[in-house]
């Protein structure tokens, strides 16, 4: 069986981004220093091109069917592919945006950044459209060799390459323990195919399989890290701290979508019968998740390790989504994976705006009286925190109650208290941050320097957190739909 | 206990052994000619299993290429061996006890079920994996295989960004200069009066 033609068709946007990036990579290599720019405004039309292809596609595909999988059971494209693919262009949009003031201030505005980020772009892609384990893994490891690189991008920065050593070492064990777990499904279901490993469960029945679900153990372990959930968080904080900050904004943003994707494709299309046997390890992933992430953020002076440590807490949220093992969960963890992500981003955005030439914003005390420094900037900061607690009317509060739900729903209405024992610890740190913009005196008053479409694109990610938690039945829609 | 299943036990034997050194071994040169005979071993039970084509890959390309060139490197570079072994003994009993209740666990659940599992019948003499690995490898796997090759080109663009310095002050070649270079550039015809003689 030769691929039809036709069959490429629907992978347009796959296409497009893999050719662009090459592009301008070769590109690249033929600019002045003093033209950096154009790298970076052709990386901003590739998202906007491919996110032409996708929509168009997916228009197309509507008409026939809802789902279709190509190229040997490789590839599928669904509702939920067009839905996270559409938000990870928009974040990694407002990512790149973000950072080139950043980088130009720290002479690493080079064509690498943006190749490498559409590469991780185009992993993040490949993991949402998986259909077998094969992809889910290919997809996985590119948009990690991606990222791995663009932590060590400051060479001279001792912290940074600790830090990408860090991450490549432990990547690396948990790529070993996903395949490891990969390769213990194969053995047991004899195919690859998430689809047909779902047959193979539904057929076979899901009692007393021990090979499966100790193939599940590991493939639980290896997603819980690439996830960045407790009790195999332990790369986050570090990772988050030693990056440059704009690389730490792309980490911290996109990626979860993606790892979101995989999670749902590995354990819920390919392993869904099995939820009986991977819900209680993610009952303690998340409950691990939620008091690491909360507690520890506490004691942490470092915004940036801070926000690693909110992360983690917020991967707790996601994964209690779906270990509800229902639609509403499903759908609940996919909306608080996307509204997480354009806060993350948002968060990360600002404390790149903060910093300057020679400093960074990365220490509690640099927030103090930002309110004085710049009240538009104070104000969208107490937006982000506000939805990183959970504070109504912003998005956060939606997203947390729409998991909560889920959890209640399945009868299990002790995690849900568990959960937001949690969070209200956790609101303790978010609001100190407020506390410190509005009503401490400013130690730096140095003025805050930031491009006009820079701080037009931040204030539109401020507001659209707050627009979402006021109107969340719009992409409430998209998430049911694409899980229906 | 059939013939294949002593050699299967004595290459996964050397494995385990082999894998082991690699990591305890303190020269790394050592650990290096370790992994390589956990290669080999490795290849001789795929050769077991009848993937005759995945085992001759694994020793042409990481033992006879990947291997080599990690040797070369290794020996190139000057590693200051005492600070590899600080650590070894005061983290190994945490590791072994890690390590240890890791294999209990994996041996209880394993031999609980996994013998149920029906043997695969061998396949005919005359049967070709390199045949049917070619026949999925561009139609069936064309995506996989095209991811691994961007993958190989991100690893490319890595390996380049981090490693490429230009420092100033090095004394290089530019073969473009050399190849354009035109007689009047280097040599200068000067016109001298001669000399009148003393």
């Amino acid at each position: 069986m030769t691929p039809d033609v036709v069959e490429f068709a629907p992978l347009a946007a796959e296409i497009f981004v893999l050719a662009m990036a090459s592009f301008i990579l070769v590109l690249d290599a033929y600019l002045p220093d003093s033209r950096r720019l154009i790298a970076f405004r052709l990386t901003q039309l590739t998202l906007l091109g491919a996110a032409i292809l996708t929509w168009t596609q997916h228009q197309e595909m509507i008409g026939h069917t809802d789902r279709m999988v190509l190229l040997g059971g490789t590839y599928v494209a669904d509702t939920m592919s067009m839905v996270l693919k559409m938000a990870v262009y928009v974040i990694s949009a407002g990512v790149f945006l973000y950072s080139r003031d950043y980088l130009r201030d720290r002479g690493i505005l080079k064509g690498e950044y943006f190749v490498l980020g559409l590469f991780g772009v185009l992993g993040m892609m490949v993991m949402i459209s998986a259909h077998n384990m094969l992809t889910v893994y290919l997809g996985l490891e590119l948009l990690s060799l991606s990222m791995y690189t663009m932590v060590a991008f400051q060479r001279d920065n001792g912290v940074a390459s600790e830090a990408a050593m860090k991450y490549f070492v432990l990547g690396a064990i948990a790529s070993g323990m996903l395949l490891y777990g990969i390769s213990m499904i194969y053995g047991a279901t004899g195919s690859l195919d998430l689809a047909a490993i779902g047959r193979y469960v539904a057929e076979n029945g899901v009692t007393d399989n021990k090979i499966l679900a100790f193939g599940i153990v590991f493939i639980v372990a290896g997603l819980a890290f690439k996830l960045g959930n407790a009790p195999f968080h332990m790369w986050v904080p570090d990772i988050y701290n030693g990056a440059p900050t704009a690389v730490t904004l792309y980490i911290g943003a996109a990626p979860k979508i993606a790892a979101f994707a995989m999670v749902i494709r590995v354990l819920v299309e390919g392993l869904g019968g099995m939820h009986a046997d991977w819900t209680p390890m993610l009952i303690i992933l998340a409950i691990a998740s939620l008091a690491v992430g909360n507690v520890i953020a506490i004691a942490q002076t470092n915004i940036k390790r801070m926000l690693a440590y909110s992360t983690i807490s917020h991967m707790g949220f996601v994964v209690l989504g779906i270990l509800a093992a229902n639609k509403a969960g499903y759908s609940g963890a996919m909306f608080y994976a996307i509204t997480y992500a354009l806060t993350s981003a948002g968060g990360f955005g600002l404390l790149v705006v903060l910093s300057r030439a020679g400093f960074e914003a990365e220490k509690l005390d640099d927030l103090k009286g930002l309110n004085d420094r710049n009240p538009w900037l104070a104000f969208l900061m107490l937006l982000l925190m506000f939805s990183m607690a959970g504070v109504p009317p912003t998005v956060g509060f939606y997203a947390k109650l729409s998991v909560l739900q889920a959890v209640i729903s399945a009868d299990m209405v002790w995690l849900a208290a568990v959960a937001v024992f949690f969070s209200i610890i956790g609101a303790f740190y978010y609001i100190r941050i407020v506390k410190l913009m509005y009503f401490d005196k400013p130690e730096d008053e140095a003025p805050i320097q930031a491009g006009f479409d820079t701080q037009m694109v931040l204030g539109a990610n401020g507001l659209a957190v707050l627009a979402l938690g006021i109107y969340p039945a719009g992409l409430m829609a998209w998430c049911a739909a694409a899980l229906g | 206990m059939a013939f294949t299943d002593l050699v299967f036990y004595v290459f996964a034997g050397i494995a385990v052994f082999a894998g082991i050194r690699v990591i305890s071994s303190n020269n790394p040169v050592h650990s290096a000619l370790y992994l390589v005979l956990a290669f080999f071993t490795t290849a001789a039970i795929w050769l077991l299993l009848e993937a005759e084509f995945l085992a001759i890959t694994l020793v042409l390309v990481y033992v006879g290429a990947v291997m080599v060139l990690f040797l070369f490197v290794v020996m190139m570079l000057d590693i200051n061996l005492v600070p590899l072994r600080e650590g070894f003994i005061r983290y190994l009993p945490v590791g072994i006890a890690v390590a240890g209740i890791i294999v209990i666990e994996m041996v209880m659940v394993l031999t609980a079920r996994y013998g149920d599992t029906p043997a695969p019948v061998p396949k005919p003499a005359d049967y070709s994996n390199t045949e049917e690995l070619g026949g999925v490898l561009y139609t069936v796997y064309v995506y996989p295989f095209e991811l691994a090759a961007v993958i190989l080109l991100v690893a490319i663009i890595a390996a380049i960004t981090l490693t490429l310095r230009r420092r100033e002050g090095t004394k290089h070649q530019d073969p473009a200069k050399q190849v354009m270079v035109k007689r009047a550039d280097r040599v200068r015809l000067v016109k001298m009066p001669a000399e009148p003689k003393k």
